[in-house]
Formats: structure tokens, C-alpha cells, sequence
């Protein structure tokens, strides 16, 4: 009797363990960029309720695309949109993907804040990435070489960066691979003859920013789309989000979770 | 005549029954160690027979030639190029740099330990080696990228520190500790009569270090080095934050270079599984194990010919 007693406390203090696993759970996953304001959405949204139990995680935008076509995420972040190769995969696993534009972010262009330089046009920048041109003199700046410092090829930013400001094309092959935003902004910081780019957010006063065809990258000008190496930042879920996924986008578009975004330093969608 | 004890067993029954228990435990114990002594093979065959089956696929797509030999590192464009030539001489380069800084320090401290140090600073200096050699790549990382690159790019007017001679030198430091403790433990397995003879003889301090010692010692201190070339070669974390990450074939020292390792750790996380870019990591990883492998070999044939030219076989 005694022993069946026992065993009866030891039932229910199990359950009030485990019964917090009812609540609702669901994974954002993929994109470093994106990886911020997930998290603070999170953060944020986690506070206001006690039953949700989001968990975050990066990994890179392909990564997170393809967790959520093999469902081992709710919600895929992407600093790009959808690859047809992804679609067909999705779909002939029967999968629908739906995107929704979360923010906008803009790619900067930086330079060593001793540089000269203080603007470029996009076909510059691009001569300087495919390797055209390898000396700031070519550019009205010092006579030095340019340290070409890129994201990995594997990442989000790259891939936009290539689509948007290199027209697909290759990018020379002696450039300097960092894994991260900041890795990047702090490798152009130390390096005098240095050019990199990241996502507006990464942007300190340790680089200068370079105007793009005469247009300073800007919350203003990146919504507006005149800064030309802009792009928006998206969710995707399988098919109509529902439940907490559906509670979790709503919030992102609403006006609080577009202060968030603001916040984080990426461009609000108004 | 029986003696009960133990509830009544005869005494006889109870010795064969042990004497059962016995053989079975020993049985047992010889079967456990078996198995142990076995599970490092089986992990190794596992392991080869993994890296062969995910490296092969990229070979129907790419000639094994092209592969080894191209110029080209882009495996997500479309078209893809798969050429690791780069990234083979990245690590060749990086760990030969290395070598030239880990063999003079780790063999001449290792020397000095033996030789010179008396036994307080003996008993001082070797655990702090040994520390060295406990320190994590990514601490070695750092110190390399926050320190060491900004310094040689002011000192050496380089245009970018993240280069593989701050790579060589952050790996060289590292791969240090590992020569020098397995070098001192070979100079201090060399036998007291060696040094005893040398000295009857009338040879002096030097000339006994160089032609008894040193020789003596030669396998131990092949060994040594080769697994300090075996660290640098297969060390990540380190050079993928140092060494600057561009996949070129390196001209001077003094540029960015991809070594593969460093190549499999930044790609392999955003490779979609299955993918021809998958496929090209996984076979960069057997060209690694390859490299590696040709290395024990290396050392494993000077080992068994030293230890004939000093009789010391079998």
C-alpha cells in the first residue's frame, strides 16, 4: 500500500513535469540573416504566451528550406526566395510552399573607413567582384590593392548579393570567405584595401557604407527600391500557415512585430 | 566423507561449481576484451566504407582528374565546377609552413628537456607543454585572428592578415606540444648504456647527442613529427578562421588560402544532402584520409628501418 502511494506521487509529479510538452511548439529554422529577428519575435511572443514554445534555430536559408520539406520545421526563414529545384522537390514530396514577406533588408557595400572612396556604381562593384578590377586607383581612390572579402558561397547573402549585384556571374576566385556578417564587417574594419558587403543591420561605424549608383543605402531607400542591391526577407510554411505558425507570421506583420524589425535594423514593411 | 556447509552443498560440488563459475568469467572477460580491441577496427572499416559510398557519386559527374587536378572551386553555381586542386595545395602549404616551425621548436625543446634541463625545470617545463597541447583549436583560432592577423598585416605590410602564413604560424605553434612531448618520450626511452658506451669511448656531450642519441631516438622523433603534420593537416577550426578562406592556388605565403578542411566545415552545413556538392565534400574528405593515411605509412616504414639499422628489431 504504502509502495502504491508512492508510486502515485511519483505519477503526478511526472505529469506536472511533462504536461508543459502540451503546449503548443513549433521550429523556425534556416536563414542567419533572418536568424535576429526570429529570435527576438520569439523572445517577445514566447512573454506574451505561456503556452507557446518556439524554438529557433539558423543554419542558412537552404538548410531551413529544406527542413521544412522534410518537416522537421514549421516555419523556413530565407534571406532569398524559393529555388525552382526546392519547388520540385517540395512538390513531388506533396508539399505546397507559401511565402510571406516578413522585412526588407538591404545589402551594403563597405569599405576600411580610411578609404577615399566614397561611391561606386553597381557595374563597378561588380568589375571588382568578378575580378575586372583590382586596384582602388581604377576607382578615383589610393593606389592599393583591393582585398575582395565575400560571404561563404554557401550562404544566403551571397546568394543574394550574386543575383542582385553580380548578375549570376562568378566571383573572382581569390576572395577572402567569411562565415558571418560580422566576420565580414570586422575583416574590412582591420583591412585597409578591403571591400565587403552585409545585410544593413551589420552596419557600424567601424566601416563606411558606399553609395550604390549615387543612392546611400537606407531603411528609405531600400523600401522605396531605389538602392538597387535590396531584397525582402521571407517565411515559408507548408501550405496556409495554421495554429501557432499562423499566430507567430500574423504577429511578425503586424505593427508591433514591424517595430521589432525595425529594432533588429532591418527595413519594416511600413 | 562429506562436510556440510551452506545450506547443506557438499564441499566437492561447490569447488567444481566455482571452478564452472571460473572458466565461464574468464571466458567472458577474454570475450569483452576481444570485442574491444576489435571495435577501433570496426569504426575505421565503418568509417571508410561511409567516406566511399558518399564520395564515389560526384566521380560519375566529374572525372576523377578533373576533380584532383582543376583549378576551379564552385560548386553552387550552375554550372558547377569541382576542382580541388586549390584546396590540396592550401593544405599541403599551410601544414609544410607549419612544419617549419613546429619540428625546430618541438625537436629542440624537446632535445633541451632531455638533455640540458635540470630535473626542476624538467618537472616545470614539460606539464606546461603539455597544457599547450590541451588548448582548444578555436582558442588558438581567436588568438590568430584577433591578434596575430592585424599584427603581421601592420608589421609586414600585407594587404590582408587572414593569409596561410598566419595560418602556418597559429598551427605550427599548436602542432608544437604534440612533437615535443612524443620526441622528449622517445630521447628518454633511448638506453642509459647507449650514452655510457658513447662516453667510454671518448666521444664528448655533442657528439654523443648527434651520432648515438639523435639516431637512437630517430623513430621515435619521425613519429613525432609526422603526427604534428598529421594535426596540421587535419586541423579545422583553426584555419578556416585564419586562413582567409580563398579558394586560389596560393603563389606566395603570404595570400588567402582554402585548405579542404577548412573548405568541408564552412560548405557542409548549407550542402543539401544528397546534392553533387554533398558528394564533392565527402570525396575532399577521403583525399584527406587518403593524405593521412599515406603519412602513417611514411612513418611506419622510417620507424621499422631505424629500429633494423640499430638492431633494435623485433
Amino acid at each position: 500500500m504504502k509502495v502504491f502511494r508512492k508510486l502515485l506521487v511519483v505519477t503526478i509529479a511526472l505529469l506536472g513535469v511533462v504536461s508543459p510538452c502540451y503546449a503548443e511548439k513549433i521550429v523556425l529554422e534556416g536563414s542567419t540573416t533572418v536568424l535576429p529577428i526570429a529570435q527576438k519575435v520569439a523572445e517577445v511572443y514566447m512573454q506574451k504566451d505561456n503556452n507557446a514554445y518556439i524554438s529557433v534555430r539558423g543554419g542558412g536559408s537552404g538548410v531551413g528550406i529544406a527542413s521544412l520539406i522534410d518537416g522537421t520545421c514549421d516555419i523556413a526563414d530565407s534571406s532569398r526566395s524559393i529555388k525552382d529545384t526546392e519547388l520540385d522537390n517540395a512538390v513531388t514530396r506533396g508539399k505546397s510552399i507559401k511565402a510571406h514577406v516578413i522585412a526588407m533588408d538591404g545589402i551594403a557595400v563597405i569599405v576600411n573607413s580610411a578609404n577615399k572612396v566614397n561611391a561606386l556604381s553597381k557595374k563597378q562593384v561588380k568589375d571588382i567582384y568578378t575580378g575586372k578590377i583590382s586596384n582602388w586607383s581604377q576607382v578615383g581612390g589610393d593606389y592599393q590593392k583591393i582585398v575582395v572579402v565575400s560571404r561563404d558561397t554557401s550562404s544566403g547573402t551571397f546568394e543574394a548579393f550574386g543575383e542582385l549585384a553580380l548578375d549570376k556571374q562568378k566571383i573572382r576566385p581569390d576572395a577572402v570567405m567569411q562565415a558571418s556578417n560580422q566576420a565580414v564587417a570586422s575583416t574590412v574594419a582591420r583591412t585597409p584595401g578591403a571591400i565587403g558587403y552585409v545585410g544593413l543591420g551589420f552596419l557600424s561605424d567601424e566601416v563606411k557604407a558606399l553609395e550604390i549608383d549615387g543612392v546611400m543605402p537606407s531603411k528609405e531607400t531600400v523600401l522605396n527600391s531605389k538602392y538597387p542591391i535590396g531584397r525582402p526577407l521571407f517565411m515559408y510554411t507548408n501550405g496556409e500557415p495554421k495554429g501557432l505558425a499562423k499566430e507567430i507570421i500574423d504577429f511578425i506583420k503586424s505593427p508591433e512585430g514591424q517595430k521589432l524589425v525595425d529594432e533588429e535594423g532591418f527595413v519594416a514593411l511600413k | 566423507m562429506l562436510i556440510q556447509i551452506n545450506r547443506g552443498k557438499p564441499i566437492a560440488c561447490r569447488a567444481s561449481y566455482l571452478r564452472i563459475m571460473n572458466k565461464i568469467r574468464e571466458r567472458i572477460y577474454q570475450w569483452g576484451f576481444t570485442i574491444l580491441a576489435f571495435a577501433s577496427l570496426v569504426f575505421l572499416v565503418g568509417i571508410v566504407i561511409v567516406l566511399f559510398r558518399e564520395a564515389l557519386p560526384i566521380f560519375k559527374k566529374v572525372k576523377v582528374l578533373e576533380f584532383l587536378l582543376g583549378k576551379f572551386w564552385y560548386p553552387t553555381y550552375e554550372p558547377p565546377e569541382f576542382g580541388i586542386l586549390p584546396l590540396i595545395l592550401a593544405s599541403l602549404w599551410v601544414s609544410a609552413g607549419a612544419m617549419l616551425i613546429c619540428i625546430p621548436l618541438g625537436v629542440g625543446s624537446a632535445l633541451y628537456l632531455n638533455e640540458l634541463a635540470s630535473t626542476r625545470q624538467k618537472a616545470l617545463l614539460k606539464p606546461l607543454v603539455e597544457i599547450l597541447a590541451s588548448i582548444p583549436s578555436i582558442v588558438y583560432g581567436f588568438f590568430g585572428m584577433a591578434i596575430l592577423a592585424p599584427y603581421l598585416q601592420n608589421l609586414l605590410h600585407l594587404p590582408i592578415g587572414l593569409c596561410a602564413f598566419t595560418a602556418s604560424l597559429t598551427l605550427g605553434i599548436m602542432a608544437t606540444p604534440t612533437v615535443c612531448s612524443i620526441a622528449e618520450d622517445a630521447l628518454s626511452y633511448v638506453p642509459r648504456s647507449f650514452r655510457e658506451a658513447s662516453f667510454a669511448v671518448g666521444a664528448n656531450r655533442w657528439q654523443t647527442l648527434v651520432k648515438v642519441v639523435i639516431p637512437a631516438a630517430g623513430s621515435g622523433i619521425s613519429t613525432a613529427i609526422i603526427l604534428g603534420m598529421s594535426r596540421a593537416i587535419g586541423e579545422t577550426m583553426t584555419v578556416l578562421m585564419v586562413a582567409g578562406g580563398a579558394a586560389v592556388i596560393p603563389k606566395s605565403f603570404f595570400e588567402p588560402v582554402r585548405p579542404m578542411t577548412a573548405a568541408i566545415a564552412a560548405e557542409m552545413g548549407e550542402a543539401p544532402m544528397g546534392s553533387n556538392h554533398y558528394h564533392a565534400l565527402f570525396a575532399i574528405a577521403l583525399i584527406l584520409f587518403l593524405i593521412t593515411f599515406i603519412f602513417n605509412i611514411i612513418a611506419e616504414v622510417i620507424s621499422r628501418r631505424y629500429r633494423l639499422k640499430l638492431g633494435l628489431a623485433g
